[in-house]
C-alpha cells in the first residue's frame, strides 16, 4: 500500500526554544484511520494543524499529493488545503448560515469570489450537497440555521462540509470530545463510513482510549511532543497507556 | 477581646472623599455662575413667555418648511449611503484581527480623524472649502458616518468568532470568499444596526449642519429663531419630530427586512412586530 502522508522531523515552536512536537516522524497510508492519543498539550492538535497550516511548522516535512505542507504558500497553500478536509471540535460552522449554506462552504476553493459573493454554485455541488445530506441523516435540514441544530447535528454538519471538498485526506481535531457517548459512536461510525466509501486516509485525534481502540486501525500516541508508540489497536497495552498519560489509577 | 467584623468589599475612604468634594463643588460652581433662585425664577418666567409665543405653531409658510425638511432628508440619506460605502472598506482594512499592522494603523487613522470633530466643525469647514448650500452638509455628515460606522464596523469584526473563520480558511478559500462566507454573516446583523442608527443620527444632525450654512432646515430654522418667529419655530420643531419618528419607523422597517427576514406584508401587519422589538441589533 503506498503512503499518501509523510511527516519528516516535523517540530514546532510556539515561543522559541520551547518546542512542543519535537520531531515527529510519521507515515499514513492511502486508506483507514489513524486516531492519535495522548495527554492534554502534547502536541496532538498542533501536529493534526501543521498538515493543513492552521498552525505553520517550525521545521521538518509534511509530503503529501507531490507538495511539502510544510513550505507551500499563497495559490499553492489554497489549493493543497482544498484536498484536506478538517472537522473541529466545536464544529466551526457558520452559525447565522443555513445547513445547506455551510455544506457549500466546502466548494469554496473551488468557486471564485465573485460567483461566491453570489451565491452561485454550481448545480452539481447543490445536488450533492442535499444528498450528503440524506446520507449523514440530516434531509430536510437544509434551510436551518447552523444555530438552532443540536451538537450532533452539528457535527454532522461539519463532517458533510469536509467531505463536500471531495478530500484526499481528512483530519479530525477532537471530533467527539463535546458530545455525548452515544452521539460520539455515531459521529465516528460516520467518520469510518466516510473513510471507506471515499477510500481516504483519516486523521483523528482523540482522548477517549475506549473509542479510539474501537475504530482504529492504528493507534498513535503521543506524549512530550515525541510519538512513543505506533501499532495496531490490539497492541495497546496498559503498560503502553501507562507510558502514553503517566500514573495508572485512571486505568481501573 | 474585640472581634474584627467581616467584610465582604474593601472599605473605600477615597470614594466618600471623593463624594464630599464632587458636592462642596456643585454648590461652589452654582454661586460662582450666578446662579440664585431669583434668576431660576426670572428664567422660568422668560420661559413661559417664549412657550406662549410659541403657539399655536404656524405653518402658513409650509412651502418654506417643506423645502426644508426635503433638503435635510435628501443629505441625511446621501450622506449615510456615501458613508457607509466609504465606511465599510475603512472598517475592514482596520480589523487587526484580519489585517497586518502596515494596513490596519492607516486606515485606523482615517476613521480615527474621520471621528475626532463634531459634525458642525466639520460642515463650517466645508462651507469654508466648497460653499454654502446643501454639498457642504453632505460632505460633513458623510465624514461623521465613516468615523462613526467606521470604529463600530472595525470593532465588530475584531469580535468575530476566529473558530469559523478557519474553518473556512481550512477549505482552501480564497481570502474574498473566507470574508464572504466567514466573517460576513458573523457581522451583517450589527451592521445593519449600525448603519440605520447612523442614518437616524445623520437626519438628526442634517437639521443643524444648517445653521452654518450648510443647507437643510436649520438655516430656516435660524432666520425663524433670529426674527423671533416663534409660532414658526414650532411649526418647524413640530415638523422634525414627525421627521426623526419617520425614520425610526423606516430603520425599524430596514432592520426587520435585514435581520428577521420580514417579508413586506409581515411588516404592516400590527401584531408580528411586537415578537421581534426587543431585538435591538444582535440575538
Amino acid at each position: 500500500m503506498t503512503d499518501a502522508l509523510t511527516i519528516r522531523s516535523l517540530s514546532k515552536e510556539y515561543v522559541a526554544g520551547k518546542p512542543v512536537l519535537q520531531g515527529i516522524d510519521v507515515t499514513v497510508a492511502a486508506t483507514g484511520i489513524t486516531t492519535i492519543i495522548g495527554p492534554s498539550g502534547t502536541g496532538k492538535s498542533t501536529l493534526i494543524r501543521c498538515i493543513n497550516q492552521l498552525v505553520e511548522p517550525t521545521a521538518g516535512q509534511i509530503l503529501f499529493e507531490g507538495r511539502d505542507l510544510a513550505r507551500v504558500r499563497g495559490v499553492e497553500l489554497r489549493h493543497a488545503r482544498r484536498q484536506i478536509g478538517m472537522v473541529f471540535q466545536e464544529y466551526n460552522l457558520v452559525e447565522r448560515l443555513t445547513v445547506m449554506e455551510n455544506l457549500l462552504c466546502g466548494r469554496l476553493g473551488y468557486v471564485s469570489p465573485m460567483r461566491a459573493w453570489r451565491r452561485k454554485f454550481p448545480p452539481e455541488d447543490i445536488a450533492r450537497a442535499q444528498s450528503l445530506l440524506a446520507t449523514v441523516g440530516l434531509a430536510g435540514f437544509a434551510n436551518q440555521r447552523a444555530d438552532a441544530l443540536s451538537g450532533g447535528q452539528r457535527q454532522r454538519v461539519g463532517i458533510a462540509r469536509a467531505v463536500m471538498q471531495q478530500p484526499r485526506l481528512l483530519l479530525a481535531d477532537e471530533p467527539t470530545s463535546s458530545l455525548d457517548p452515544k452521539t460520539s459512536v455515531e459521529i465516528m461510525q460516520l467518520l469510518a463510513d466516510v473513510a471507506r466509501s471515499h477510500r481516504i486516509p483519516v486523521l483523528i485525534n482523540m482522548h477517549d482510549v475506549a473509542l479510539a481502540r474501537r475504530f482504529a486501525d492504528r493507534i498513535l500516541g503521543m506524549s512530550g511532543g515525541r510519538i512513543v508508540f505506533d501499532g495496531a489497536p490490539d497492541r495497546l497495552s496498559d503498560e503502553i497507556l501507562r507510558q502514553i498519560y503517566g500514573g495508572e489509577d485512571w486505568l481501573h | 477581646m474585640k472581634l474584627a467584623v467581616p467584610y465582604a468589599f474593601p472599605k473605600s475612604r477615597g470614594a466618600h472623599l471623593a463624594f464630599a468634594l464632587l458636592a462642596v463643588y456643585v454648590v461652589y460652581a452654582a454661586a460662582q455662575m450666578g446662579v440664585s433662585w431669583e434668576r431660576v425664577g426670572a428664567g422660568i418666567d422668560h420661559g413661559s413667555r417664549f412657550l406662549g409665543r410659541m403657539f399655536p405653531p404656524n405653518f402658513t409658510r409650509s412651502e418654506l418648511l417643506w423645502k426644508g425638511l426635503a433638503e435635510s432628508m435628501q443629505i441625511a440619506v446621501l450622506a449615510s449611503a456615501l458613508g457607509i460605502v466609504l465606511a465599510l472598506p475603512f472598517g475592514l482594512l482596520g480589523a487587526r484581527n484580519l489585517m497586518p499592522a502596515w494596513i490596519s494603523w492607516p486606515a485606523r487613522l482615517v476613521v480615527v480623524l474621520a471621528r475626532s470633530f463634531h459634525p458642525v466643525v466639520v460642515a463650517i469647514v466645508f462651507v469654508k472649502a466648497v460653499g454654502f448650500g446643501a454639498l457642504a452638509g453632505i460632505l460633513a455628515l458623510t465624514v461623521a458616518s465613516i468615523g462613526f460606522i467606521g470604529k463600530l464596523f472595525t470593532e465588530a469584526i475584531e469580535e468575530v468568532s476566529i473558530k469559523q473563520v478557519e474553518a473556512i480558511r481550512a477549505t482552501g478559500a480564497p481570502f474574498a470568499s473566507v470574508l464572504a462566507f466567514g466573517v460576513l454573516p458573523q457581522v451583517f446583523a450589527r451592521f445593519i444596526g449600525f448603519a440605520t442608527y447612523q442614518l437616524d443620527s445623520n437626519l438628526r444632525n442634517s437639521t443643524m449642519v444648517g445653521i452654518v450654512g450648510a443647507g437643510g432646515i436649520g438655516g430656516t430654522l435660524f432666520a425663524a429663531f433670529q426674527r423671533f418667529d416663534y409660532d414658526f419655530v414650532s411649526a418647524i420643531l413640530i415638523s422634525l419630530i414627525a421627521l426623526i419618528m419617520a425614520g425610526e419607523l423606516f430603520a425599524t422597517a430596514v432592520r426587520r427586512i435585514f435581520i428577521d427576514n420580514a417579508t413586506l406584508s409581515e411588516l404592516f401587519r400590527p401584531g408580528t412586530r411586537a415578537a421581534s422589538a426587543p431585538r435591538l441589533e444582535d440575538d
